[in-house]
């Protein structure tokens, strides 16, 4: 009873996910995936997208505090990677965070970029922590039910 | 490669396709992974495009298929393509996130065969299994495809004829890829030049004197400066010329690499005839061609080595297409250079195939053969272009077109179909870059025909060979007498022919169906037609003039050949044409045992290009007897024919007036 509890829990908080616009049809993809021989799959994936991504958010950083003047083209090839990565899992909003970040490159402009960027990280940590507790949610669900595809 | 070919036809064939994917981005390569893996494809990543390249160099074929990120912080996704495309030529499909025009832009014209948008969905990887189907069927054609998509705008232009070969160029330089040894040359041009820069149109003069100076200073010490200065062509910049000769040391190489397969699949035929052929795997065929003193027996045999290998490997679509590609190079130089007095030669021997269904008289029958040579020529260049058929086709077209002869070079570009169809060589003119592409089917038909009749798909090939033989001479170095020699070759040809059919039977038996068919007249006729249908049809009718008694043998080679092609064709419309070719020798055939292969020819031909009509007959035809012995109804070729011609040419009045032609004409 309380493992259908904690899965029925699991369940609608991935939909609120989806609802909530963080992820959007990729992530589903990922889901599909998911198969005996990669149970963890789209966990392991989100794993690594955090892991990958890190780097890749401090380089932006720091490029945005090289203030003069802001290397658009090396801002705009960072978030290119990022987007990549980042609609590769299906994250809506960090993706769209990402777009407005290179309109903004390509246009110059540099306080856009910034508060564009404040965003983004906002999203993008958001999700981190709604990611891990629904996994964590999962794994407390059983073993077996770990991360399966709710349809 | 061999496993890889054979799982194209295979119930499993997407599964197992050996993928490449590059990225460096880590979550996208594990989920490209597991996409890929998911479609059942054998699956190699690489996080740098330096390491895949190293790879691919390695163990070239061991991947079927690349997919390769655009930014890549080692290399850029571009340079990787660029490389992959001239050093092995593989199917690429580049990806990014980024979706703007001129980056997917930038990935078509450097030779990409898709190019996919970030984030990646597993539908589209599991149809990428198509791009190598599709780099197979077209051989090696793909670099040059570009190319040929070019042409197909130009062929509409009347004018613009002469510069087919040239686009053709353009396409293969464009997409080809820098060298490593060239990689200094190749900064120079980078991006910029084949992206933005107007880009030259090479035509067949400026490659003849391209080809020219590269032949004074010999192919290794060419660099472009100097061929510059010897060319002395305003306008012409260092890059244009680097890059020219970039596509033309990757044509020669394919060409040496073609005949090194042909040799090798000589051998393993076991023919006593293939022996002689071996020398001519060792000599670099690049050589020869930059010399321009490539024997046009030479390559005949190195031709039929490939067809001989891919008979022997039967599932071989690639060696097959090698080999037409670089054919179809020469047939293209031919027709060009040569291409009016061949041309000229066709038209008349259209005209009498056109009289021939009435009155065919000897020397109408003759004159038909020595256009059919030159069609011939024209259509084997077809065939073998399979990329560049479009480019020879169109040209074919071209040329018919103007002249009354149109007509004849429709029979041989459309090749087959408007031989036919006679009548339908204004159509076919139209049509003529489907014709090409149907050699190009009939071709690799041939090959993949070789299966049984091997020895005669050989045959076949040695005509075809003899004939790109001399184009290839002509049209690289010059192009510009390459018919002369080409007309020459093909009075020897026949001799060859019989002595490759010896060795490599296939061929020679086309040939020999020709012959018998041009005896029998009727049968002769038919027997043109099915070669050019085939891509044969111009041996065939050069062999009926001097070879009439082996028909019998060509007929199991058509049938081999329209077997392959139904099997594995996926290019309709050659086969198509093929399959009329054929039908119209049907008629004549049917009194013999050729007609009633080529009746199968062209029905397998039908089958392949589509036609799906012919396949069903094909099948039965071919797989009953030995080629030889069975009987297609007459009946049954020409429907296949017309289907064919519908289906690929539309003429199939055309083709029916062949098939009646013969007939009248046989009686000679």
């Amino acid at each position: 009873m309380e493992r259908n509890q904690s899965r029925r829990q699991l369940a609608v908080m991935r939909q609120s996910l989806f609802d909530q616009g963080y992820l959007d049809e990729q992530f589903i993809q990922l889901e599909e995936l998911q198969d005996d021989a990669n149970p963890n799959f789209v966990e392991e994936v989100v794993t690594l997208y955090y892991r990958d991504s890190a780097r890749l958010v401090t380089s932006i950083e720091q490029a945005l505090r090289d203030k003069s003047p802001l290397d658009f083209n090396k801002l705009d090839s960072y978030m290119h990677q990022f987007k990549g990565s980042s609609s590769s899992i299906g994250a809506k909003k960090v993706k769209a965070e990402s777009t407005q970040f290179r309109e903004y490159c390509r246009a110059g402009n540099g306080e856009g970029c910034l508060r564009t960027f404040q965003q983004l990280k906002k999203e993008y940590t958001t999700l981190k922590k709604k990611l891990e507790g629904y996994y964590q949610l999962a794994r407390q669900a059983g073993p077996n039910e770990i991360a399966c595809r709710p349809k | 490669m061999s496993t890889a070919s054979s799982s194209v036809v295979s119930d499993q064939f997407p599964a197992g396709l050996r993928v490449l994917v590059v990225d460096d981005d880590p979550t996208c390569l594990k989920i490209l992974e597991k996409m890929l893996r998911t479609c059942l494809y054998e699956v190699t990543k690489s996080n740098r495009a330096e390491l895949a390249l190293d790879m691919l160099r390695d163990k070239r074929n061991i991947f079927d298929i690349v997919i390769s990120d655009v930014h890549m912080p080692d290399m850029d996704g571009f340079k990787l393509l660029e490389q992959v495309g001239l050093e092995m030529d593989l199917p690429v499909i580049m990806m990014s996130a980024d979706d703007s025009k001129h980056v997917v832009m930038k990935g078509v014209t450097h030779g990409a065969c898709d190019y996919l948008i970030k984030p990646v969905r597993i539908e589209a990887l599991k149809n990428i299994w198509q791009h190598v189907v599709r780099k197979r069927k077209n051989g090696w054609k793909e670099i040059e495809q570009s190319g040929s998509v070019d042409e197909g705008d130009r062929q509409q232009k009347p004018s613009e004829d002469v510069d087919y070969s040239s686009s053709a160029n353009e396409g293969n330089w464009r997409s080809s890829k820098r060298r490593k040894d060239e990689e200094d040359e190749a900064d120079d041009r980078d991006d910029s030049s084949t992206l933005k820069k107007p880009r030259v149109v090479w035509s067949v003069e400026l490659h003849q004197q391209f080809v020219a100076a590269v032949n004074q200073l010999g192919i290794d010490k060419a660099v472009p400066k100097k061929i510059l200065e010897l060319m002395n062509v305003p306008g012409l910049t260092r890059e244009n010329v680097a890059s020219h000769l970039q596509k033309y040391r990757l044509y020669l190489r394919r060409l040496s690499g073609v005949s090194q397969h042909s040799c090798n699949s000589f051998i393993s035929p076991q023919d006593a005839s293939y022996g002689p052929l071996s020398p001519l795997n060792g000599l670099d065929l690049q050589t020869f061609a930059a010399t321009g003193h490539i024997p046009a027996q030479s390559l005949a045999t190195l031709q039929a080595a490939g067809l001989s290998r891919s008979t022997a490997k039967s599932g071989m679509p690639m060696p097959l297409v090698e080999q037409r590609n670089l054919f179809s190079f020469d047939n293209a130089k031919l027709r060009f250079g040569d291409g009016q007095p061949q041309h000229m030669n066709s038209g008349k021997q259209m005209n009498l195939l056109h009289g021939i269904p009435t009155n065919m008289e000897p020397k109408q029958l003759v004159n038909l053969h020595h256009s059919a040579q030159s069609l011939g020529g024209m259509n084997m260049q077809v065939s073998p272009h399979g990329g560049h058929n479009g480019q020879s086709s169109s040209i074919l077209m071209q040329m018919s077109q103007p002249q009354a002869r149109g007509q004849i070079l429709n029979e041989t570009t459309g090749g087959q179909v408007a031989r036919l169809p006679t009548s339908t060589g204004q159509p076919i003119l139209s049509n003529g870059i489907a014709g090409g592409v149907l050699a190009r089917n009939g071709i690799v038909e041939n090959g993949r025909a070789g299966y049984n009749q091997v020895p005669q798909t050989s045959s076949m090939l040695n005509f075809p060979l003899n004939h790109a033989p001399e184009l290839p001479g002509n049209s690289f170095p010059l192009g510009s007498s390459p018919g002369i020699s080409a007309i020459t070759s093909k009075g020897g040809f026949h001799e060859d022919a019989n002595s490759d059919i010896k060795g490599s039977a296939g061929f020679i038996q086309s040939y020999d169906i020709f012959n018998d068919l041009q005896q029998h007249k009727p049968n002769g006729w038919e027997l043109q037609n099915v070669g050019v249908g085939v891509g044969l049809t111009f041996d065939a009718s050069q062999h009926s003039n001097s070879l009439r008694s082996n028909i019998d043998v060509a007929p199991s080679v058509l049938i081999n050949q329209s077997y392959s092609s139904s099997q594995r064709n996926g290019q309709n419309s050659n086969a198509t044409v093929t399959g009329k070719a054929i039908f119209s020798v049907g008629e004549g055939i049917e009194h013999r045992n050729n007609g009633q292969n080529v009746g199968q020819h062209m029905n397998n031909l039908l089958g392949d290009n589509s036609m799906r009509i012919k396949t069903e007959r094909v099948p039965d035809t071919i797989f009953q007897p030995a080629l030889f012995p069975q009987h297609f109804g007459q009946e049954d070729l020409m429907s296949a024919l017309l289907k064919q011609q519908q289906d690929g040419i539309g003429p199939a009045e055309n083709e029916f007036d062949f098939d009646g032609y013969p007939l009248d004409n046989i009686p000679v």
